[in-house]
């Protein structure tokens, strides 16, 4: 498996937000002016529509991020906002991968696919692509084995996470 | 707009007028609001921030799109730095051209995204009600700040049915009041312990009114008191427990006071580089204790070892009544001696001394009056010299440092406080950025007052390019200066000039009793005087160089 091009530590940081227009923009700031780097961000409505749901994976140090945390909570449309890293809690990821390839390799692929439970989306005479769910380390394995294959284009949803049980995402 | 600001108490907006603005200008002919047309829109900004620091009460300002706008900026990052509630409403173009590039447009939320503690972009009229009461409420509030309220003209021209309000929805934000009773036992238990105790006080207390109650903390335990620059007159300066200002331009007493505690209880103050100087050894043996409004001020400069959030004045009634008299009298008189050993001090010959103006202004003024400093060396004197005795009397930037501030601070701070006397005390370079609002002071005969130090140098960078870069001058001469007593009366003013020290008390004494008017006094000091004592950026408060130093120094490593 190829070594993640990450070098400060992951975190995983859920926002509860007002649905409301400019709160991407004062979230990404605030990641922006302490050198955070996000990985993915993935925004969605909550249950009712007044509120969005952001799961947004960076990488920085553990110490800024705490920092990070107080300032996006302190943002007036953010309702709330956990830092979920470490927990135990229920993390996805779906991924489309497009493969150039050659009929000789598609076997190889399609075990590989088959081992990781991913579909064949789309068919083509020299080209196919897979989708592929799981967590983030499963997919990131999934596109190491692959590469060698020539992967030509790669689309991930961000990480998606929620909280077991009562604790709140 | 103009009757929902009405129903806020609104007294005044600062502002200058355009094209994406003209519908709510031409509402306010009808209103019992006063317009104070401003010469700029940062003049009008800072006047908005002196209204809200001298009367605690929500400043308003009022400009058209684009280049309106954004002269706001400056004001709105002051005032952010400061926690100050201002309220700007900008005119924008009519919403079917938002981001199209119309003539005077501006993306106004978004330049101000991190200037600001929070934005509205009106969508529709019916909203204006209900935007204007959150704006009100989220600038006043918890931590204040500014709120930039941005209005496309078809909106602010057309019919709005919507009823007032004095709800906000707001589910994002809370207002942290009384302290965590289990962390306020915590800290009383260190204070208890402590035989050096130090109360550091900063704005946080003069926003929440704590003063009485710290005064009542530091009696019943003896505690000495010091304050940060924005700290300033949140509890007396003369009082015997009160050693002045710490920090890089602090006293030496308040700064040895710092190091040599076993426990500094912070209240409303945030360990801000200018006063902590090196993090790694201020206060390294201490017990801290920050109390503080805004959870993100905890564990970011220093990690406590308690934290309570909450308002300042409630934590510290809840905690008096936990504590008991200390053993300190050894400690205080410590804090005496050092009081003694290292006194403020200036030479009274050798020509004409910005310290020398400022301490006899204090005299004339018996610290009674609201003195309004602007940014560099004069500033630094006038907080050292002026002891400030009263919340609100002392206001000036802090956080962001702006030149230009004081002047147009002082003007607002004036309406907001009438019967009060208002002092500027201003440079010539930070004067000559805000000036125009010469005329706004002169059209409304406000008797504010001006005191320009005319060292026709920017003193402050000119002293550290003296003794940190081999008194290599860059960029700092003044020359070109006009002189300061013709401007004023071109503009209709009284001025008058202080040139000898014989001159400092005739001069101030007739302006501070002049009241029919604005007046600028311009004191010509010596050019090369130096702010002593001082802390190198970046240096540990025991590298304090209490007097000019003899040799060459190192470039510091702080930021300037
Ligand atoms: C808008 C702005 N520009 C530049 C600076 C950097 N600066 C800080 S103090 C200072 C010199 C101020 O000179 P003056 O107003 O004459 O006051 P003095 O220090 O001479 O008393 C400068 C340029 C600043 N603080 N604000």
């Amino acid at each position: 498996m190829e070594a993640l091009p990450i070098t400060q530590p992951a975190h995983t940081i859920s926002l509860f937000v007002n649905n409301k227009p400019g709160v991407l923009s004062r979230v990404a700031m605030t990641f922006a002016r302490r050198a955070f780097n996000i990985e993915s961000l993935v925004v969605s409505p909550a249950v009712e529509g007044r509120y969005s749901r952001m799961t947004i994976a960076a990488s920085g140090s553990v110490e800024t991020l705490e920092q990070v945390v107080k300032q996006l909570a302190k943002l007036v449309d953010v309702v709330h906002a956990i830092d979920h890293t470490g927990e135990d809690a229920h993390e996805t990821e779906i991924a489309l991968v497009k493969l150039e390839c050659a009929l000789d390799q598609r076997t190889q692929i399609l075990q590989i696919a088959e081992h990781y439970k991913a579909k064949v989306v789309d068919y083509g005479t020299d080209s196919l692509i897979l989708q592929v769910y799981g967590g983030s380390e499963k997919i990131d394995a999934f596109i190491g084995l692959l590469r060698p294959f020539g992967i030509t284009e790669l689309v991930r949803s961000g990480k998606l996470l929620m909280a077991r049980g009562r604790q709140i995402t | 707009m103009v009757q929902c600001l009405e129903r806020e108490g609104v007294e005044y907006i600062f502002g200058l007028s355009g094209g994406a603005a003209m519908p709510i200008f031409d509402a306010l002919v009808d209103s019992k609001i006063r317009l104070i047309l401003t010469r700029h829109e940062q003049g009008a900004t800072h006047m908005a921030d002196g209204y809200a620091r001298a009367t605690g009460r929500p400043g308003v300002v009022l400009v058209t799109s684009g280049p309106g706008a954004t002269n706001t900026v400056t004001g709105l990052l002051t005032a952010l730095m400061d926690s100050v509630p201002v309220i700007v409403i900008c005119g924008q173009v009519i919403a079917p051209n938002l981001g199209t590039d119309a003539f005077q447009e501006a993306d106004v939320t978004g330049i101000t995204y991190p200037v600001v503690k929070h934005s509205y972009l009106v969508k529709n009229a019916p909203d204006i009600p209900q935007i204007v009461r959150e704006a009100f409420y989220l600038a006043t509030t918890g931590r204040p700040g500014p709120v930039v309220i941005d209005v496309p003209k078809d909106l602010s021209q057309g019919p709005c049915e919507a009823p007032f309000t004095d709800e906000v929805d707001l589910p994002g934000y809370k207002i942290p009041l009384r302290g965590d009773p289990a962390a306020i036992e915590e800290a009383a238990g260190y204070l208890m312990k402590s035989r050096r105790p130090v109360l550091y006080v900063g704005h946080g207390a003069v926003i929440s009114g704590a003063g009485k109650a710290i005064m009542s903390l530091a009696e019943k335990l003896r505690a000495p008191i010091v304050n940060t620059l924005l700290g300033k007159g949140a509890t007396d300066e003369t009082h015997p427990l009160h050693l002045g200002m710490l920090g890089m331009h602090g006293t030496a007493y308040a700064n040895k006071a710092v190091t040599d505690c076993d426990l500094i209880l912070a209240i409303g103050a945030r360990w801000d580089d200018r006063v902590t100087g090196k993090v790694e050894t201020f206060c390294s043996d201490a017990v801290k204790i920050h109390v503080d409004i805004d959870p993100a001020e905890f564990n970011k400069v220093i990690h406590p070892d308690v934290c309570i959030e909450g308002d300042a004045r409630l934590v510290v009634e809840d905690l008096i009544p936990q504590v008991d008299v200390l053993d300190t009298a050894e400690w205080l008189e410590r804090c005496n001696k050092w009081r003694k050993q290292y006194p403020l001090k200036y030479p009274k010959q050798g020509g004409l001394r910005a310290q020398h103006v400022l301490d006899r202004l204090n005299a004339i003024t018996r610290g009674e009056a609201i003195v309004v400093a602007d940014v560099g060396q004069h500033q630094m004197w006038a907080a050292q010299f002026c002891k400030t005795r009263a919340n609100r009397h002392w206001l000036t930037t802090g956080g962001a440092g702006t030149m230009g501030y004081g002047f147009p601070a002082a003007i607002g701070a004036k309406f907001g406080q009438p019967d009060k006397k208002v002092w500027a005390v201003v440079g010539d370079g930070g004067f000559q950025m805000t000036q125009a609002e010469l005329a706004t002071a002169q059209v409304h005969d406000l008797a504010v007052k001006c005191l320009v130090v005319n060292n026709n140098y920017l003193g402050m960078v000119r002293q550290w390019q003296e003794l940190f870069f081999n008194n290599r001058l860059s960029g700092v001469d003044l020359e070109g200066n006009p002189d300061f007593v013709k401007l004023a009366r071109a503009y209709g003013l009284k001025a008058l000039r202080i040139r000898r020290p014989a001159d400092i008390d005739r001069i101030l004494t007739e302006a501070h009793e002049y009241d029919e008017g604005p007046v600028l006094v311009v004191a010509e000091v010596v050019k090369g005087d130096n702010v002593f004592p001082m802390i190198p950026g970046g240096a540990s408060i025991a590298d304090m160089l209490i007097e000019p130093p003899k040799g060459k120094l190192e470039k510091p490593v702080g930021s300037a």
